[in-house]
């Protein structure tokens, strides 16, 4: 057993928020998120900036809408600290129902609206957009959560029915959103909920069976031609890039070609060929992070990935230290999302992965994801906070 | 079972952290240790290269005249990505371009699209260049239409009016030099390719689309002088390939001078003389079907001028000529005026060949100072060869068998070298004295003039006869076997005589025989020279023995009047003759004009003054008139200029060419009447001009008759356009 698994709780974090208001906060963890956030909006501008302009629009357009954004999911991320994270176990299943009926929405022509190949937005007045699908994500975590620990008996470890039941529940919005065309999400979410199911220990055929059903999916989803062809030939340049330098294979490449020519210390911020010279496509959300390889260099892009590794660590942290074991499971699967986005968005940029349309949490540019990316920071720290005992939460 | 739960999800941490550290080590591989490959990549993605095209060099004659200059011109074009970016992609400024330069919207939106994309038009109507250039749609457009589109930019988005130079012909005094000057035509995308593979040197820049290269003449010899440089705009751009800036900008570096050795005055004497024989000729019922005329500097090879018939307009390559007109060119009955008769007509050149048969005769035993007879024809084998006009002169010398041109003479002293050789059953190693003589005057190779036109001709002899049966026999020895079966259907009499020919050239075609050897003797049979080969032969013999590559330019010259290159005469061969021999031809070609063939047309000549020596000749060519031949050069006692004039189908030399040559002498020696006065010769200053042509500061040339030939400001010079265009 080592250090920081301890069953007893350590003496209460003194810090010189030692008010009522802010005791257990994990401040590293918000902090990091923070820099990340601020580090993005950088990015977003740099991406922005020279688009914008060649269209005739206020080159801080995009900037001013991700401060927002950001704000906005601070507020958010504020809410859900204050409240017992046990609320989200109560409100589990109407926050899930609510996720359908967005995926639902999206599908029906006139409030759905499609981007970029994938049918995954919904419509607001004034020009804003929701994607019900990252809302998913932390619908479907906290649902699982409650469902692998609502135990019928006293077993700690869930048994077959409560696995499949999961399964079942989550496989809803999964067809929903494979529906969308954004396989993306659904494999975002697919290794989320694995590594929920691997922290609530349910039994290892369900891991590998899990494993080898998604790649059987994958492989009849493709003999019946139900994967589109554009996703294929993603998957088919993935492999090789430059079998297709101009088409489906054009964006890895312009992509690999911003970071490589980055060095150690980058081109300067605002100063990218590639990034100013707008050759990267989709730059402020889906390859957010080629503008911080080629402005940046290694040094900056390597700070990028230490503060998502540094949030993981924390996350793990109160996974592990957490107070019960929906709090536990909960906690788990926000660093199982985290870390999957996180990996899958950068290794699209640095071509070890294929291209989906995943943002990068707190870094790219998006409203959705940022607001349900800071919610999660706020029920994570609600977890934590309940670690040090002499919290009385408000709501419990 | 916690601790169970608890290596989970530690083992889960630490493959969160790996999958981190992972694209870390990813970064660093594409960042640290491959990074240079892709800010090279980085680099070709992100500038493009926009050349403005530099201001021809002129051509300048022997004192600055401009033969080739430039003019302006105003051309209307179009940028396509401006147009793009309209909201009808430029549709209605298509129509407004239509109406207001009356041409129709199919013909510029032709222009208009880019050469290989589909419903394109072929090459020039298309365009080949890059997309970033803009685009000429229309040219020679009115001040007042230019000004209109350049007021009115809002409805006339990317569409520009600009001054640009193109190729002048000012044809001082009236010249032609449609073969010397050439022309120039647009590079084809095979010589852009071949460059491609082949590479250009660092500072060059080297053949860009839609450039203009010298196609011949001149303008093609010197092209690379002439050319330029491009100017270069290298310019970022982005993926939508908008122009984001402007990287680094290059003016064009405009063409250089090319100052001929032609004169200009000389030159416009020498083509209306050559035109003069021609009419003379046809006057005497001769077909006078082509000619030329060559006057070269005898001490250093220069051509002072070099005239051609048939010639046509120069002007008809400006601005591109088109199919009826280049037809025209090279249509056999206007007498294919394409071709330079001086450089690329092959004659035989008859007597007077006679020059390197005597010479010949001299280094192979024969003494010029013997006595030659002169029968009126002479037995060879079997056969009767005659002289001229079947006269005899009995016993003389050999200057007399110049001065007279006694074929008989000639006949026997090849007989006598063709004997020594072993006749029929050549010795091991035959002298062939005649043929390799003629190889020494020049012919048979080229003379290596700075054109880059021109046929190397032909020397009969063992060699020739030799190499033909080498490469023809195959084919004779075939036809002796299976005779002409195609003529036979229509007359089988022909067919048995062209077998019984071929039978001969199967077996006897490689033999040099003795009716050869006295054939070529007198510049007949195989033997076929270009006119500027005699022209260079007469040269040599005049200057001591020494055989110039011809050279048609004097120097290269930069904008600024200094000297960029000079070019320097080149020996191209030394008459393997003694002094004496050379002295006994030089004496014998001038008595020819005081007391033989070329006597007649000289009458009333001041000879005692400035002698010329000359020679006549009278080709006979099978089945057609006699060609008519005159080379000379003067003065006799210190020659300066050489002259070679011919005309094909024309009579005698004496009679047709031979007139036209005097004149040409007297107003290069300012003869008027009987009075000689240098000052009023043709040439500036009364001799060839070695020294080169002011340039003055506006970049023009300076030249005697500036004032009176040309009003020099509308055709823009070199640095003049070029600053403007650096201004642009």
């Amino acid at each position: 057993m080592s250090y920081w698994s301890s069953e007893t709780p350590k003496a209460p974090n003194r810090n010189r928020f030692n008010d009522s208001f802010f005791i257990g906060y994990d401040w590293v963890l918000i902090t990091c998120a923070l820099l990340l956030s601020i580090i993005g909006s950088a990015l977003v501008f740099s991406a922005s900036k020279q688009r914008l302009f060649d269209a005739g629009i206020n080159s801080d357009f995009y900037l001013q809408r991700h401060i927002f954004n950001i704000i906005f999911g601070i507020v958010l991320a504020l809410i859900v600290s204050r409240f017992s994270f046990r609320t989200a176990r109560a409100y589990a299943i109407i926050i899930y129902i609510v996720a359908v009926i967005g995926l639902v929405m999206v599908l029906i022509p006139g409030i759905g609206k499609s981007q970029g190949g994938a049918q995954a937005w919904i419509s607001l007045p004034g020009g804003f957009s929701f994607q019900p699908s990252e809302f998913t994500k932390i619908a479907l975590i906290v649902l699982l959560a409650m469902v692998l620990t609502e135990r019928r008996d006293s077993e700690l470890i869930p048994d077959d029915r409560d696995v499949l039941f999961g399964l079942a529940l989550a496989g809803v919005p999964a067809l929903l959103i494979l529906l969308q065309n954004d396989f993306g999400t659904v494999m975002i979410i697919g290794a989320t909920l694995l590594s929920v199911m691997v922290v609530a220990g349910v039994k290892l055929r369900w891991i590998y069976g899990s494993l080898s059903a998604v790649l059987l999916a994958g492989f009849i989803a493709s003999q019946l031609n139900f994967i589109k062809d554009y996703q294929l030939d993603r998957l088919a340049t993935f492999v090789d890039p430059t079998l297709d330098p101009l088409g489906a294979g054009y964006n890895s490449l312009q992509a690999r070609i911003a970071i490589g020519s980055g060095g150690w210390f980058g081109q300067g911020y605002l100063n990218g060929p590639q990034t100013q010279g707008k050759y990267v496509p989709a730059q402020r959300t889906d390859f957010i992070f080629t503008v911080a390889g080629e402005e940046l260099g290694f040094l900056g892009s390597t700070l990028i990935i230490f503060l998502l590794a540094m949030i993981l660590f924390r996350l793990t942290k109160i996974a592990l230290k957490a107070p019960d074991r929906f709090g536990r499971l909960a906690a788990a699967g926000i660093a199982g999302w985290f870390a999957i986005q996180t990996f899958e968005n950068i290794g699209m940029s640095l071509g070890i992965m294929p291209v989906t349309g995943v943002p990068l949490p707190f870094v790219s540019y998006g409203g959705s994801s940022m607001f349900v990316s800071w919610m999660a920071i706020g029920l994570a720290v609600a977890i934590g906070r309940e670690i040090d005992d002499r919290i009385t939460p408000l709501i419990r | 079972m916690n601790d169970k739960l608890n290596i989970r999800l530690k083992i889960i941490r630490v493959i969160f952290l790996s999958l981190m550290i992972t694209l870390v080590g990813r970064l660093f591989y594409l960042q640290i240790s491959t990074g240079e490959d892709f800010i090279k990549a980085s680099q070709r993605n992100a500038f493009r290269e926009i050349y403005t095209q530099p201001v021809r060099g002129l051509i300048l004659d022997q004192v600055g005249r401009p033969v080739v200059s430039n003019k302006s011109t105003l051309i209307v074009t179009v940028n396509t990505r401006f147009l793009e970016n309209t909201e009808d992609k430029g549709a209605s400024v298509i129509t407004r371009l239509s109406n207001i330069l009356n041409i129709s919207e199919t013909d510029i939106k032709d222009r208009l699209t880019p050469c290989g994309t589909k419903n394109a038009k072929r090459p020039p109507i298309c365009w080949s260049g890059s997309l970033f250039q803009p685009i000429p749609i229309a040219k020679d457009v009115s001040n007042s239409i230019a000004l209109e589109i350049m007021e009115q930019r809002t409805l006339y988005p990317g569409v520009s009016a600009e001054l640009i130079a193109i190729r002048d012909i000012p044809k001082p005094f009236g010249v032609n030099m449609a073969h010397i000057i050439g022309y120039v035509g647009p590079v084809t995308d095979t010589e852009i390719n071949k460059q491609k593979q082949e590479g250009v040197a660092s500072d060059d820049i080297g053949l860009q689309n839609n450039d203009a290269i010298g196609r011949s003449g001149v303008e093609r010899f010197y092209d690379t002088w002439l050319r330029g440089k491009p100017g270069v705009k290298v310019v970022a751009v982005d993926k939508a390939a908008n122009i984001k800036g402007v990287v680094s900008d290059t003016d064009p570096e405009s063409g250089k001078y090319v100052v001929l050795n032609i004169d200009a005055k000389l030159q416009s004497l020498v083509e209306e003389q050559l035109a003069g024989a021609i009419e003379r000729a046809r006057s005497k019922d001769y077909v006078g079907e082509s000619g030329a005329a060559v006057v070269v500097d005898v001490n250093n090879g220069n051509i002072l001028a070099m005239a051609t018939y048939p010639s046509y307009d120069p002007k008809i390559w400006l601005g591109g000529i088109s199919n009826k007109e280049f037809e025209s060119l090279s249509d056999p009955k206007s007498g294919i005026p394409l071709i330079s008769r001086a450089t690329q007509g092959l004659f035989a050149p008859a007597s007077i060949y006679k020059v390197i048969t005597a010479s010949a005769a001299a280094e192979n035993g024969f003494d010029l100072q013997d006595i030659y007879q002169c029968p009126p024809q002479l037995e060879i084998g079997t056969r009767v060869f005659r002289n001229y006009e079947s006269l005899g002169f009995g016993a003389i010398t050999m200057q007399r068998a110049i001065e007279v041109s006694c074929d008989t003479v000639f006949y026997d002293i090849a007989n006598t070298l063709w004997l020594k050789d072993g006749g029929l059953n050549p010795v091991a190693n035959p002298i062939d004295a005649v043929e390799k003589m003629s190889f020494a005057f020049g012919l048979g190779s080229k003379t290596g003039i700075d054109l880059p036109e021109e046929v190397k001709g032909r020397v009969g002899g063992r060699i020739f006869k030799k190499d033909f049966w080498d490469k023809n026999h195959e084919i004779w020895c075939e036809r002796a076997e299976k005779g002409y079966p195609e003529v036979e259907v229509q007359d089988p009499g022909r067919a048995s005589l062209l077998q019984k020919f071929a039978k001969e050239n199967c077996t006897e075609g490689m033999r040099f025989r003795a009716g050869d050897a006295v054939n070529i003797s007198i510049g007949q049979g195989d033997t076929v020279v270009t006119p500027l080969q005699m022209a260079m032969a007469y040269a040599a013999i005049a200057n001591g023995g020494t055989v110039y590559e011809p050279r048609v330019v004097k120097a290269i010259m930069n904008a600024d009047g200094s000297v960029a290159e000079r070019i320097e005469p080149k020996v191209k061969s030394k008459l393997p003759i003694s002094a004496e021999t050379l002295a006994y031809l030089q004496k014998s070609l001038k008595s020819t004009t005081v007391s033989g063939t070329g006597a007649p047309p000289f009458i009333g000549f001041p000879l005692s003054k400035i002698p010329v020596a000359t020679k006549t000749g009278t080709g006979e060519v099978l089945g057609k008139q006699s060609t008519s031949w005159f080379a000379s050069y003067a003065p006799a006692d210190n020659p300066q200029y050489a002259i070679v004039l011919m005309v094909a189908q024309g009579g005698t030399g004496s009679g047709t060419s031979a007139p036209s040559v005097r004149r040409i002498y007297e107003e290069l020696f300012g003869i008027r009447g009987g009075v000689i006065d240098p000052a009023t010769s043709i040439l500036k200053g009364g001799s060839p001009t070695y020294s080169l042509p002011k340039i003055r500061l506006d970049g023009l040339p300076d030249y005697p008759e500036i004032d009176e030939l040309f009003d020099p400001s509308p055709s823009p010079s070199p640095s003049v356009t070029a600053k403007s265009a650096s201004a642009r």
